[in-house]
């Protein structure tokens, strides 16, 4: 009664060698490499660029022990830190802007258990070090920034059409105009309603004036709200590309939020500072009537300022007031470099614009000959003007060129910050959890060591108290932790320092099955059976116990991981995990050991429990 | 055979219940009064604000340490030692018009102004509106933990089983709560994901007792009650000891070795498995007594018992 088919032997058998295949890869470490990814999703790492690479290590007089290429990096390894410095120093002046050159680690486990999937698990940030930020959209500013487009596109289709409205304002999200008849209000709702049908309208009175408030539809700003956060994340791609981390994870996390991880990343500050920045550009007129009439001016430097103009000062100290309305915005940025101005050799930078961004500044340009633009730069709300150059001419063809930084560096910061792109809506960081790397380490060590010590001490107390029994419960527990890191290697889920903890503790529940079956044998063989079926009768009793009583912590592990967020959510995921495995080997495993043992005997005589 | 649990006779643990009883009031209300009274003492990962974990390669000088920090213009910072002497632990709270991802760099450039010899260990900063999230998300996961182990042990069993048993096991979370309110022990994250698994792993005692009790309804027809019970309990307590201790022993080496980010984390589990044990032996089971288990439900009677079926009761 004690024997089992074939197959059951084969699958244990089998599950046990993956278990150990996949455990590998965890003992051997890992070593220095350089990762080389280009900075655009357009390029793509391919043999040319192992080949320039090669060569300017070679020159270097470096040698990578290996390089690997994937779809969209190119990983060269080295033999020490100090040779994987130099390389990334190398590289990185060598490859310039085009490619992200960052330091990393990869597993050290040979060729042929990377190629069958065999990875080492992968470790979360408490354990590696690194930062983890989680950032907050700020959506009602995406919903003014959008009403505020709103309005311009509103006021431009009505003077193309002719439709004489007698103001325009915004009120937050809401776009106002106001009319001097009915009539022809009339004939403004018909107009917005065909060019912008995303726009809910409703008339109103103000004294005399009619009065007309759009505001965009429900869904049309779910869309916004959407659209924005997607900006942001790709902006945020941008940015941490330019930091150059190895293994970023950017991610949405529930509506308005994204969590950014950084491992390795120890410079928090400058981080914090590239991801933080929602530096725009944004070029808008230079009210010339009002800077024509020096008494207006300083007028307006004592806090009179004119309708609908707002107040700056240039580089040189001198005031310059700014029409409200912005003419184009960084959005219409695809490329900004920074360079030299042909002719003077100041630094400079240059932008390049989209179509519909080329059309928009060739007329403002054609429309504003002889007048100034003023170039701004806002970054948190702040708005600087950079230069302020007067229109020579018409200017076609997207191309456009920034003078008036200080030095070549600021040109390049600037350049950085506009080719990164702007982001949709502010964003501010709610949650940062930063681990320094020596942390990391230590609480790797923490978590093995408690599970180590924890494992044989447990380990010790049952073979103590049941013998061969407990030799085979021990081997089961083994083969029970062995399965749980194959799987966590297997699935790639992040271990966290909780997660560890949630190992050693299933370990702990774990054996609570093994108890549970090593009495009830007992107990048959108390009451007078033989051993054979004293231990048949003591795993099939035991197995409905075990089942509820691991059913119940397996709903705390799954509300934990549903609710949860970081670390605890990787305690959860080990602890579900743990008690699938918990099952099979203290159930399968420690039988199968049973039955190979005492299965083929005709008769026992006596079992050492 | 080596036996801890040689057993001749049933203990009469009903007999006790009186006894135990007033223990667990005791303690309860114990616990309730320190929850109440001092409160539990919530981590940064609840309250939101700044703390920062720095080591220095000398003793660290916590009274140079706050006069340092003062300079920052900072207020209510709190430093003190964690671990070792040499590891410092610095708190603030959040304030209004201050983003604490801004604080933590000014009090690590007034650290290292102040002593060459520093170095960042840890920084977590929460948000007042992430803060509350996650407390509130951990209220409903406990909420829902106990809704879960309720609905499936009253599908497995029967509700009076179910109530017994979260009954017992609340009486564990609520006796964890109050000795960290007692000794102001901070309460953070991972020590809730603790106790929550503590609350899935006690039920599992009293699954294992009442599972007994079931077989022995069906098993032992002329015994009483109470007997049935005491003799469930009886032949279930050397498994109940040694998978406690078993269990204990992973999370001591936890306490040991796994270091102040594990301490309170081990800690919750320790007093889970202790008033574990206690509460579904001597809580959950007076419970079920009281509630008047009886043998009709889990043996059909001759006649359908539609009470019995409404209650959800599954044979």
């Amino acid at each position: 009664m004690n024997r089992y088919p074939l197959w059951k032997y084969v699958v244990v058998g089998v599950a046990m060698v993956l278990a150990l295949l996949y455990t590998l890869p965890n003992f051997f470490g890992e070593v220095p490499a350089v990762q080389i990814q280009p900075t655009r999703a357009t390029q793509k790492a391919d043999p040319a660029l192992m080949r320039q690479v090669e060569t300017l290590l070679g020159q270097a007089g470096l040698r990578a022990d290996g390089l690997s290429l994937d779809a969209h990096s190119l990983k060269a390894r080295f033999a020490d830190t100090d040779s994987q410095i130099k390389a990334k120093d190398v590289l990185q002046t060598a490859l310039g802007a085009n490619y992200t050159v960052a330091l990393n680690l990869l597993p050290a486990s040979p060729q042929w258990l990377t190629s069958i999937g065999a990875l080492p698990m992968y470790l979360g940030l408490d354990l590696r070090g690194g930062v983890h930020f989680l950032l907050q959209v700020d959506m009602p500013k995406a919903l003014e920034k959008s009403a505020e487009r709103y309005q311009n596109d509103i006021r431009s289709r009505l003077r193309e059409k002719k439709v004489r409205y007698a103001g325009i304002g915004r009120e937050g999200t809401a776009v106002e105009l106001r009319f001097q008849d009915a009539a022809i209000r009339d004939q403004a709702r018909r107009e917005i309603e065909s060019g912008f049908p995303e726009l809910e309208l409703s008339d109103g009175t103000r004294g005399a004036e009619q009065v007309l408030t759009a505001v965009l539809s429900k869904p049309a700003q779910i869309k916004t709200q959407e659209f924005a956060l997607q900006q942001n994340l790709t902006t945020l791609r941008n940015r941490v590309n330019e930091l150059g981390v190895a293994e970023p994870v950017i991610q949405q996390q529930g509506v308005d939020r994204v969590v950014v991880q950084l491992p390795g990343v120890q410079d928090t500050a400058k981080a914090k500072e590239i991801l933080g920045r929602t530096a725009t550009l944004e070029i808008r007129l230079v009210d010339e009537e009002v800077m024509q009439d020096p008494a207006r001016v300083q007028a307006a430097t004592t806090g009179n300022l004119p309708f609908g103009d707002e107040l700056y000062y240039e580089r040189n100290g001198m005031p310059v007031l700014v029409k409200k309305t912005v003419a184009l915005t960084g959005e219409y940025i695809t490329d900004a470099q920074p360079g030299f101005d042909s002719q003077t050799s100041q630094a400079a930078v240059h932008v390049n614009l989209d179509g519909r961004g080329a059309i928009i500044f060739k007329n403002v340009t054609r429309e504003n000959v002889g007048k100034r633009m003023a170039i701004l730069l806002v970054e948190k709300g702040r708005a600087e003007v950079i230069t302020a150059p007067v229109i020579r001419e018409e200017i076609g063809g997207g191309r456009v060129q920034i003078t008036g930084m200080d030095s070549p560096q600021e040109a390049s910061d600037v350049s950085l910050l506009l080719r990164a792109g702007a982001l949709a809506a502010p964003m501010e960081i709610v949650e940062e959890r930063t681990v320094g790397p020596s942390m990391g380490a230590d609480n790797i060590a923490k978590g093995f060591h408690s599970n180590i010590w924890g494992f044989i001490a447990v380990a010790a107390f049952m073979i103590f108290y049941y013998r061969v029994f407990g030799l085979f419960s021990v081997a089961a527990l083994a083969a029970n932790g062995l399965l749980l890191v194959a799987i966590l290697s297997l699935l790639q889920a992040t271990l966290t320092l909780p997660g560890m903890a949630a190992i050693a503790l299933t370990l702990g529940m774990a054996i609570d099955a093994n108890v549970l079956i090593n009495e009830r044998i007992r107990e048959e063989l108390r009451n007078g059976s033989s051993p054979q079926a004293a231990i048949s009768a003591g795993y099939e009793r035991a197995f409905g116990t075990i089942l509820d009583s691991n059913i119940t912590t397996f709903i705390a592990g799954i509300a934990l991981f549903w609710l949860g967020s970081g670390p605890v959510r990787g305690f959860a995921v080990v602890l579900c995990l743990g008690i699938l495995t918990s099952i099979f080997s203290a159930v399968t495993i420690s039988r199968a050991l049973v039955n190979l043992t005492y299965g083929r005997q005709a008769r026992v005589a006596k079992l050492i429990i | 055979m080596i036996e801890f649990f040689k057993l001749k006779k049933d203990i009469p643990f009903m007999r006790y219940g009186r006894v135990t009883t007033t223990i667990s009031l005791l303690t309860f209300i114990l616990a309730i009064w320190a929850l109440t009274v001092k409160g539990l003492n919530f981590g940064v990962d609840f309250t939101g604000g700044t703390v920062l974990e720095v080591a220095y390669s000398q003793p660290a000088q916590i009274d140079h340490i706050r006069h340092a920090l003062e300079k920052t213009g900072l207020t209510e910072i709190t430093v003190q030692n964690f671990g070792s002497a040499r590891d410092v632990l610095i708190r603030l709270p959040n304030k209004a018009g201050m983003t604490g991802s801004q604080a933590s760099e000014q009090i690590m450039a007034a650290l290292r102004a102040d002593a060459t010899q520093v170095e960042l260990k840890r920084v977590d900063f929460i948000g007042p509106q992430v803060g509350k999230e996650l407390y509130e998300s951990g209220a409903l996961a406990l909420l829902v933990v106990c809704l879960g182990i309720m609905v499936y042990l009253a599908m497995r069993f029967q509700w009076k089983f179910a109530l017994a048993a979260i009954v017992a096991n609340m009486h564990d979370v609520v006796i964890i709560l109050g000795c960290f309110a007692f000794f102001q022990w901070e309460f953070s994250l991972t020590v809730l994901a603790g106790v929550l698994a503590i609350l899935g792993y006690s039920v599992n005692e009293s699954v294992v007792v009442f599972d007994r009790i079931r077989e022995n309804l069906r098993k032992m027809r002329n015994t009483s009650i109470p007997d049935i019970i005491d003799n469930a309990i009886t032949t279930t307590m050397s498994r109940t000891v040694i998978t406690h201790a078993m269990t204990q022993t992973m999370v001591l080496s936890m306490l040991f070795f796994g270091g102040e980010a594990l301490h309170y984390f081990a800690l919750a589990l320790t007093i889970g498995i202790l008033f574990g044990i206690y509460s579904s032996v001597l809580v959950a089971s007076p419970i079920v007594l009281w509630l008047g288990v009886s043998r009709e439900d889990f043996i059909k009677p001759a006649k359908p018992d539609a009470e019995a079926n409404a209650d959800g009761a599954v044979v």
